[in-house]
């Protein structure tokens, strides 16, 4: 494609075209180009939801499976979830007020005790906040008390842990036990994740799912939330 | 002194910086012939991580008898960024060679295998280096308990990340090419420590540098080689290493 191909305005695509540009511009960290697209969108009266679900959480699915294929690295997902970041940013007040309840109910989500840590957890937030979750965000090391208190507060329909670091993950082992004492895990699916982690670790922890990438994650949630609404 | 036989892995999908070669020593290429029974029963193999390659060179050069029944090979030291390889990576290796050899040691800690390494170790009747990384065996467990007790937001670097800091950590990290992303790694961390392995005021210097590049108080911390005691027990005598880590000015271990 020749230079002069490549110039165009955003403006001047179809809605189906434009959707598409926004995911590409997406893959490629472009922020303006994703804000712009989606300014676009909204004038064109395309609902909030939609231009998060077909735009910005479409691009990312793309991102997350690339990234576990190896195609792109964590360099490059962070430029990704910089222009979701843009995205989201128009659409985030528009969906608070949207007179439609989409919402899958609330999600806590933190960085476990002695990890510092949040380049994982915060792209798992936005794609649970694009999935319809209201996402609490405790940020990083977090002892037990934090999620205890966070869900006597918020109530959510699931809990997440994240840890980056091989010393720090068994502490998600503490907090689960901690809930057993408790007897709370009947109420809120438990939900891990972190580079070092994998499957076996969080069934021998005792979680109740293990979300091997951001946007795996945000389907998973997403999926037992809906089930628990049908219920 | 002649190392009998140090090789360093390089990958045709990994950058030039993954090549090593010692100045004077280098034998690129498989030197691992097979060995006879009667070698075999004597030879130790250290596989390391090439981030220790300065390091595990000297304490072989230096020691005679070190150098006479240790082979030394070191994995691409880029893999310090790309954890979730090195267990497959030691895996392959030992495959190969780890029969060839009476005792294997494997110069990493866990080093975010999340006890990956440990089951291909298992695999292999081989033994690793105690700690969870290189920072926490080369400061000893508790004085790293101690750094990460009184500030959780330290950053390490080693003497080979401070030599190679831009290639490994700037571009690792693809700041060379988005540096806009520094505060989105580095907004949680407050001070980076230099573990020093040797007493070298340029990489002082540059130590410095790298935590102005990074916004990070400095700090400094002489350690030493205690960590690296496994790689010759019990070859050497414990009183050799005070002569190992004065001799590393003279060391010319280069990228190629």
């Amino acid at each position: 494609m020749s230079e002069q191909d490549d110039d165009f305005e955003l403006s001047d695509l179809d809605d189906k075209e434009l959707v598409e540009q926004i995911q590409d511009d997406l893959y490629d960290g472009l922020n303006d180009e994703v804000f712009e697209g989606v300014e676009i969108l909204l004038a064109r009266n395309w609902d909030a939801n939609d231009i998060l679900g077909d735009a910005l959480v479409g691009g990312m699915k793309v991102v997350g499976e690339d990234f576990r294929d190896g195609i792109l690295f964590v360099p490059e997902v962070l430029k990704c979830a910089g222009a979701m970041k843009q995205g989201m940013g128009l659409l985030r007040p528009i969906l608070a007020n949207s007179a439609i309840d989409l919402s899958l109910g609330k999600f806590v989500i933190g960085t476990v005790k002695g990890d510092i840590h949040d380049i994982g957890k915060n792209l798992v937030g936005m794609m649970l906040e694009g999935a319809g979750f209201e996402v609490i965000d405790l940020g990083i090391n977090n002892p037990v008390e934090n999620y205890l208190n966070a869900i006597d507060e918020h109530k959510p329909v699931v809990m997440g842990m994240s840890a980056l670091l091989t010393t720090t993950m068994p502490y998600m082992g503490v907090v689960l036990e901690e809930l057993d004492k408790r007897g709370m895990r009947k109420d809120f699916h438990v939900m891990v994740g972190g580079a070092p982690l994998n499957q076996e670790f969080a069934d021998a922890i005792g979680a109740d799912a293990y979300g091997r990438d951001a946007a795996r994650s945000a389907e998973m949630a997403s999926s037992h939330a809906r089930s628990v609404k049908a219920c | 002194m002649q190392i009998k036989s140090v090789t360093f892995t390089s990958r045709p999908d990994l950058s030039a910086a993954n090549k090593f070669s010692t100045a004077g020593n280098a034998q690129q290429g498989n030197v691992h012939q097979c060995k006879s029974q009667e070698e075999k029963s004597q030879k130790k193999l250290v596989l390391g991580c090439g981030a220790l390659v300065y390091e595990l060179v000297e304490l072989i050069k230096h020691n005679p008898l070190v150098n006479q029944v240790v082979d030394l090979h070191c994995l691409p030291a880029t893999l310090h960024n790309t954890p979730q390889l090195i267990a497959g990576e030691v895996d392959k290796f030992l495959s190969e060679k780890g029969a060839d050899y009476a005792e294997v040691l494997v110069a990493y800690g866990d080093c975010g295998t999340a006890g990956a390494l440990d089951t291909v170790l298992a695999k292999h009747q081989a033994t690793r280096l105690p700690g969870a990384h290189c920072y926490e065996f080369f400061a000893g467990s508790q004085q790293y308990d101690d750094f990460m007790e009184a500030e959780l937001g330290s950053f390490f670097l080693t003497d080979f990340l401070v030599k190679f800091f831009d290639r490994l950590v700037i571009e690792g990290l693809g700041l060379d090419r988005y540096p806009e992303l520094k505060d989105v790694y580095f907004k949680h961390y407050t001070q980076l420590i230099y573990i020093a392995q040797t007493n070298d005021a340029d990489l002082q210097e540059k130590a410095k540098q790298c935590a102005q590049k990074l916004g990070l108080e400095y700090r400094y911390r002489f350690v030493g080689l205690d960590g690296l005691r496994p790689v010759t027990k019990p070859i050497m005598q414990p009183s050799a290493f005070s002569n190992i880590e004065s001799a590393f000015s003279n060391i010319e271990v280069n990228y190629v």
